[in-house]
Order: C-alpha cells, then sequence, then structure tokens
C-alpha cells in the first residue's frame, strides 16, 4: 500500500481538472473566425503577410535640416548678416560668415532659429547645427509613434481583420497581417507618404529656362510633373495649405467632364486660407503637390474655400487610393520594408495538416513504444503524457500563445523528451526492486532519487529555450514557447502526476510485483 | 505479456574499453568539421544573408525544374537557385537581393525581381510563399542568432559549474562543444541551409546533450560515494551500464517524435528536424564516450574526498 497525503492527491487532481477545463473551454467557446480566448494560429498556419518597416529617419533629418537652412537664408539675410557656404550633408548643417565681425549676432540668431533638441558647434567662421543624442531618439520616438498610427488607418482602410501593428525596437513597426497572402496592397499604400501641399507657381521664370541654366530662384522650387518626369513645375516654396488641413476626401467625378477626380473637404483653418490665397491670385495656376510631384497646376478661376477637387487623369482606382490616403494623413517619414514573409493560405492549411499528422504519428509511435517496453506502467505514462498534453494546451491558451509550425515541432519533441522522466522514474524503481527491495519501498526511493535528477536535466533545456525566444523571428518564439511550456508541464506530469497514477494503480491492483519480471528480483 | 527488452538486465558493459578508438573517432569528427566549416563554409539561408525566396506549387502534374531554371536564368536576375521542396510538385526558388551589397529594404530593383519571377510562371504555377529579408535585418538576425547561442552555452556552463565539481564541469562541456561543433560540420558537408531554425535547432541539442550526460554523471557522483574502493573506469563502466537502458530508450522516444516530424511534419521543418535527429544522436554517443572518457583521466578522489562535494551534500549520512 502505498500513502500519499490526501490534500497531495487533491491539489494534483485540481491542477489536471483546471487544465482539462481551460483546454477544453477555449476548443469549444473558439468563435468561428477565431478570436475569443485561447491559442492563436501564428501567420505561417493561418496564412498571410509579416512586415517589418523602417522609419526612414535620415530623411526625416535631412527634410528639418533642408527647412531649417531655409529659414536660416531669409533670417540671417534680413539681419543683413552675410553668409556663405551653406550646405547640409546628411544630419548637419554648416555656414560661414562673411564677416567675423557679426560673429556673436549671427549665434543669438541662430539659437532662436534651432529645435531646442538641436545643438550649434562653433569652429572658428564656420557655425553648424546638428541634433543632439537624445534629441535625436526623441524625434525617432515621436516619429514612429505618428507613423504608427497612420498605419493603423491605413491598414484599417483594407479591411484587414486584427492586423498586429507594433513597435518593435528603435525605428521600425513590426505589421502582421492574418489571412492577407499577397500584401501588394498595402504595401503600395503604405510607400506613399502621401504629403500634399498646395503651392503657388512661380511665374517670375519659366521652369525650361530655369532647368536650363540650373539657378533656382531664391524661394522656389523646381518639381517634375507626375505624368511626365521630364517636365517641371516652377513653384513658389511656400506650401499655402497643407494635407494635414483636410478634414475629409473622397472619390468621385467631375460634373462636367465625368473624369475620376478627388474631392476633398478643408477645416476651418484650411478653408479660411484656401479663401484667402485663391482669392488673393486669381487666373494664376496653383499647384497640388503630392509626394514632390506635381498631379496639376490649375489656373484659379475664382475665390474657393471648404471645397475643392483635385484632377489629374486618374483612374477610379487611383482615386480612391488617393482619397484613402489622403484620409488617413501623411506619413511623416518614408517606410521601407526590410523584411517580408507571406505563406499562402494553401501552404498554411497544408502546414496544419503536416503539424497534426506529425503530433499523431509521434505520439501513437512513442505510446507504442511505452507500453511494449513497460507493459501496464507503459500505458500509465502515456496517460501521463496525455495529461501533459492538456496541461500544455492550457498554459498556452492562458498565455494566449500563438502557434506555429515549429511551435508544433517544439510540443512533437516535447512528447518525446517527457517520457524521459518517466523513464527515468521506472529505471530507479526497476533497480531498487531488483536489490530486493519491497515495492512500497522502491516506489518511495525511486521517485525521490529521479526527482533531482529530473529537474537537473530539465533546467538546461529551458535555459536554452529561454535564450531562444529572444532570438526574435515568430516561427522560431513559437519553438521556444512551447518547449519551455511543455517542460514546465512535463515536470509536473511525471513528477506530480505519475506518482499518484501510480501510487492510485499499485493500491487498486495490488501487483506483486511491477517492471520486472520475478526472477529479476534480488539477482543483484 | 511479454515486454520489449532492449538490454537484459544487470549488465555490465566494459565501455572504457573502447575509450581509445572513440577518442580518436570524435577527434577527427571534430577536426573534420572545423577544417569542413572554414574551407566550405555554411549554406546560410537568407534569414542570415538577405535576399528572397519564393515557394511554388505546380498548378497540376511534377515540376520541371530544369525548364523553370532555363526560363528564371533568361531573367537576368543573378544567382538563382532552384530546389525541389517536400515533394516532385513543389519547387523553392532562392534569388539574391538585387541591389549589388546593400539591399537593406524591399526596394524598387527587389520589387521587380520578385514580380518578374512570378508574373513568369504564374500560369503554371501557384505562390505558396513569399519571403524577403534585408541585408541589414538579415546582419542584425546573424548577429542575435550568434549572442542567444553564446548566451545559452555560457548559461548552461554556468549552472554545470555550481552543480559538479570541476573535473565534471570539463568534460560535460567539451561533450557539448563536440556536438556543437559536429552538427555544424554536418550542415557544411552537407550544404544543407544553416536558418533560424537550424539555430533553434543547435540549442535544443545543447540542451538534450547536457541532459543526457548530467543523468550519467550524477551516477557516476552517486557511485563514487557509494564504492569508495573502486578505480575511476570501474565506476564509469558500472555507471554507464546503470544509466545506458534509460539512456536508449529516451535516445528512442526522442527519435521517434524526430522522425514523425522529419517524414509528416512538411518540408520547412525538414532541415530543423535532421539537425536535431543528428544531434540526438550524437549527443548520446558524446554523453557515453567524449564525456565519460574525458572525466576518466581526472582524479576523482583527491585526498580529501569531503573538499570535493558542494557544502550541501558533505553531511549526506548516505555516504
Amino acid at each position: 500500500m502505498i500513502r500519499l497525503s490526501t490534500w497531495f492527491y487533491n491539489l494534483t487532481i485540481l491542477v489536471v481538472v483546471i487544465a482539462a477545463s481551460v483546454a477544453v473551454s477555449t476548443v469549444v467557446l473558439r468563435d468561428d473566425d477565431g478570436g475569443g480566448i485561447g491559442v492563436n494560429l501564428g501567420l505561417d498556419l493561418q496564412g498571410g503577410s509579416y512586415l517589418l518597416l523602417e522609419v526612414d529617419m535620415d530623411s526625416v533629418v535631412q527634410e528639418r535640416m533642408d527647412n531649417l537652412g531655409e529659414t536660416i537664408r531669409i533670417s540671417m539675410r534680413n539681419s543683413r548678416i552675410g553668409i556663405s557656404n551653406l550646405s547640409v550633408n546628411s544630419d548637419r548643417l554648416s555656414f560661414q560668415l562673411r564677416d567675423e565681425l557679426q560673429f556673436i549676432e549671427a549665434r543669438d540668431i541662430l539659437n532662436g532659429l534651432i529645435a531646442p533638441e538641436m545643438r550649434v558647434t562653433i569652429s572658428e567662421n564656420t557655425l553648424s547645427v546638428a541634433f543632439d543624442e537624445s534629441g535625436l531618439s526623441q524625434l525617432t520616438t515621436m516619429t514612429v509613434g505618428q507613423a504608427i498610427e497612420i498605419v493603423r488607418a491605413r491598414v484599417d482602410e483594407t479591411g484587414t481583420k486584427e492586423p498586429v501593428i507594433q513597435r518593435q525596437g528603435n525605428n521600425r513597426i513590426l505589421l502582421q497581417l492574418p489571412g492577407v497572402d499577397d500584401p501588394e496592397q498595402v504595401k503600395s499604400l503604405l510607400g506613399k507618404t502621401a504629403k500634399l501641399g498646395f503651392q503657388l507657381v512661380d511665374i517670375s521664370a519659366s521652369a525650361e529656362s530655369v532647368k536650363a541654366s540650373g539657378r533656382v530662384p531664391p524661394g522656389s522650387e523646381l518639381l517634375p510633373s507626375r505624368d511626365n518626369p521630364d517636365e517641371h513645375y516652377l513653384l513658389n516654396k511656400r506650401v499655402m495649405v497643407s494635407g494635414e488641413m483636410l478634414e475629409d476626401a473622397r472619390p468621385s467625378f467631375d460634373g462636367q467632364t465625368n473624369e475620376a477626380v478627388v474631392s476633398f473637404t478643408l477645416n476651418s483653418t484650411g478653408a479660411e486660407r484656401f479663401g484667402r490665397v485663391t482669392g488673393q491670385n486669381i487666373g494664376r495656376p496653383f499647384a497640388i503637390v503630392l509626394d514632390n510631384e506635381v498631379i496639376s497646376a490649375p489656373v484659379i478661376r475664382s475665390q474657393i474655400f471648404a471645397n475643392g477637387q483635385i484632377s489629374g487623369g486618374f483612374s477610379v482606382d487611383e482615386t480612391n487610393e488617393l482619397s484613402l490616403l489622403l484620409r488617413s494623413g501623411a506619413l511623416p517619414a518614408p517606410l521601407l520594408v526590410v523584411e517580408e514573409r507571406s505563406v499562402g493560405p494553401g501552404l498554411g492549411s497544408d502546414s496544419v495538416r503536416a503539424g497534426q499528422v506529425a503530433s499523431i504519428v509521434g505520439l501513437a509511435g512513442v505510446a507504442l513504444f511505452m507500453i511494449s517496453s513497460y507493459g501496464m506502467i507503459g500505458c500509465l505514462a502515456v496517460i501521463a503524457v496525455f495529461i501533459n498534453m492538456l496541461l500544455l494546451y492550457g498554459q498556452l491558451s492562458i498565455l494566449g500563445a500563438t502557434l506555429t509550425l515549429p511551435g508544433i515541432a517544439g510540443i512533437v519533441l516535447t512528447i518525446g523528451m517527457a517520457v524521459d522522466a518517466n523513464i527515468i522514474i521506472f529505471e530507479r524503481i526497476k533497480e531498487e526492486l531488483r536489490a530486493g527491495r519491497k515495492l512500497a519501498t522502491a516506489f518511495k526511493t525511486g521517485f525521490n532519487q529521479a526527482t533531482g535528477t529530473i529537474i537537473d536535466a530539465n533546467l538546461t533545456t529551458l535555459a536554452a529555450a529561454l535564450f531562444l525566444y529572444f532570438l526574435g523571428s515568430g516561427p522560431v518564439k513559437g519553438f521556444s514557447v512551447t518547449i519551455s511550456v511543455g517542460v514546465i508541464s512535463s515536470m509536473f506530469s511525471t513528477i506530480i502526476v505519475m506518482r499518484v497514477l501510480l501510487a492510485i494503480w499499485i493500491n487498486t491492483i495490488k501487483p506483486e510485483s511491477i517492471l520486472i519480471s520475478k526472477q529479476d528480483i534480488g539477482a543483484n | 505479456m511479454a515486454l520489449l527488452r532492449l538490454l537484459p538486465a544487470n549488465l555490465n558493459i566494459p565501455f572504457m574499453r573502447g575509450r581509445l578508438y572513440s577518442s580518436v573517432f570524435s577527434a577527427l569528427l571534430v577536426a573534420g568539421s572545423i577544417i569542413f566549416w572554414l574551407i566550405v563554409g555554411l549554406n546560410t539561408g537568407i534569414d542570415f544573408r538577405g535576399g528572397f525566396v519564393i515557394e511554388v506549387k505546380t498548378l497540376e502534374g511534377a515540376a520541371n525544374v530544369e525548364e523553370l531554371r532555363e526560363e528564371l536564368g533568361d531573367l537576368n536576375l543573378g544567382d538563382i537557385s532552384l530546389q525541389e521542396f517536400g515533394s516532385e510538385r513543389e519547387v523553392l526558388i532562392r534569388v539574391q537581393s538585387q541591389d549589388e551589397g546593400m539591399a537593406t529594404d524591399l526596394s524598387d530593383a527587389n520589387k521587380q525581381a520578385i514580380q518578374l519571377v512570378q508574373e513568369q510562371i504564374a500560369d503554371r504555377y501557384e505562390i505558396r510563399r513569399t519571403e524577403f529579408v534585408g541585408a541589414v535585418v538579415g546582419d542584425e538576425l546573424r548577429r542575435n542568432a550568434f549572442y542567444a547561442v553564446i548566451a545559452a552555452l555560457g548559461s548552461i556552463m554556468i549552472y554545470i559549474w555550481f552543480r559538479f565539481e570541476w573535473p565534471f564541469a570539463i568534460s560535460a562541456i567539451l561533450a557539448l562543444a563536440h556536438d556543437i561543433i559536429t552538427t555544424i560540420g554536418l550542415f557544411s558537408l552537407t550544404g544543407i541551409e544553416f536558418n533560424l531554425a537550424t539555430v533553434a535547432a543547435l540549442l535544443t541539442i545543447a540542451g538534450y546533450s547536457i541532459n543526457d550526460t548530467v543523468v550519467i554523471f550524477d551516477r557516476i557522483r552517486d557511485n563514487l560515494k557509494k564504492y569508495k574502493s573502486w578505480d575511476n573506469d570501474t565506476i564509469i563502466n558500472t555507471s554507464l551500464s546503470q544509466t545506458i537502458s534509460r539512456t536508449l530508450m529516451t535516445s528512442i522516444t526522442t527519435l521517434i517524435a524526430l522522425l514523425a516530424i522529419y517524414f509528416f511534419g512538411g518540408a520547412v521543418l525538414g532541415g530543423f528536424a535532421l539537425a536535431m535527429i543528428w544531434g540526438v544522436l550524437i549527443g548520446t554517443y558524446s554523453s557515453i564516450y567524449v564525456a565519460s572518457t574525458i572525466l576518466s583521466r581526472f582524479d576523482l578522489r583527491p585526498s580529501d574526498d569531503d573538499d570535493m562535494l558542494p557544502t550541501h551534500e558533505r553531511n549526506d549520512p548516505k555516504s
């Protein structure tokens, strides 16, 4: 007769029942579309796209520096300070003073112009400006935060179910799109910053002559046409009305020409500005600029306030996309796709099937081997393996873990490795019995001696698996999770559950001996 | 019921007699692995190198890899490799990144290359999977993999160091290094793709191999206490004989699980399963031979026995 304390029985049974009910309820309560609690299928199993986007901070810094350069040029000119060699070299702006005596004055003006996170450095008569490190990281944090909002707005517009959008590392955004196996549409939406601006055309010189001479008048810029990159427009740099002032943008058709256009509505600030500019500049061409390309430059015929339309020989699809982009707002920086993994639904369901078959074959093979090696006790080990699977599934559900194909491999591997603990215990008990000990004594010593070994052996596997988790990439993370959880639950299911099972079995059946035949007893 | 019996009870195998052969064998294996690794290198996948992979499946019938190779070769996309993947209908197309050296993002050149490939074969093949890894991300993944392996091995070593006396620790760690190096050697020799999943396999092998060694060493330590007059070889042979049944049983059940993954788990897991199968075989061998052989060379009973034991075991009444 093997005695285990009542609380030990009860606690074990309680844990198993809880795990089993969690496991069963997550299967039963699951929504049809895979929502609700429980284990989620990874993108490699349900099909979908994983995109890693990098926010191009270099271009943000460059743009900020370019704008600062323009302001410096104007302010210095207004204060009659001669400067030369004003240049922006990636993240650093520098210029020289013509007259060193104006040094203090120039420095004070410069300090008034720069953003708080920038720093001025001075050597001889050269002044330069750059972001300091903490300033740059602040700018990055802010820019990535804004970009995430815009990405979310744009992805939501495509109707993707349950997208995952999160910051990764310093300047990256992780985007997971379940069910989207061809992310071209999303990529094309995210590939455009969609910075819209209305700028007056500079009519003091023709674009052709400026292009030929290469001399752009100060305060103006030469931008290519969207339809024909060889055709250019000379525009005033000042953006009169910008995309942030848009309240709404919708695809529609021009009432007269029936051409596909985008109709927009401006907010009150925008409407007021738009009214003022159009009122003062009737007869002058007004360019609509998107991402540094001129869409069109219609001549202002009358004063316009809140409502207008953008036309430029668009197709219906293009007006749909453009209005979506304008509604969601401009990205603060271009996004670069630095990693992409897309799995089609065919491969996903094949992988699920492969995972199921591998699990069943693995489980059946291990069960068969255990039963043929240990007989009835082997059956108990198989029951312990099943309980282990329930515990494993219950834990994964509670954690809301994502199951990937390598994750399934981790589970199958857990089946193979988890019986190891049973084997250690059985072999120990066998030895004790062969040495002539009584069943109850052999049972106790076997479990006690094996426990230390089992914990030792599993801790090392756990250590390896935990480090794997930090290695990154979704599928491999899934492997690390199932192996770690599997190791923990298999320790429980052997050291605790197996002890209870074996005790119950011995107490009920009352066998003369277990695991070894009678003639082996005392042979040692 | 007649039970399957791998080994008779109460055996005592003189394992250490084979130690000369096993030492030569292991030395050659490790040296060969390192030489292959240095000369041939590893066939790193896009995870670590950047580039893209497209997995396609024919709409019907078997894939004609040769024809596909010629067609895609005509697109002038540089280094393209094709490989039957899982079944005769599936093909894995690997293309190097399009911008010289630094393809950090899915730039126009890369996009066009993917599109070209897709268009070329769209009438006969279904696209099952597309993966693109930029060069910078590839570098990061490689670095992270390296750190993960170092950190995992380091923590295993620290654990072993605390848990065992130093002769045991050194033997276990050398056996572990033996397993890791020969697994890398296997990948170098066979040219099987070395990717993130392979690193996962390497770390799992490390855990498994140490696990096996720990069980044997635990027994050796017990027997050292029990049989004070026995010499090293007798102690080790007895301990190995006592644990061999468990060692084999565990290897077999793990191999059953791995073979199930290898044959039924789909081609994506093929490389991982193969690495693990090798790891289990070599790990079992190295626990018996490499770890124990090295251990047998140490003086396991210095004059004052108790100095060798961790403090909590000094007053153990059993000893």
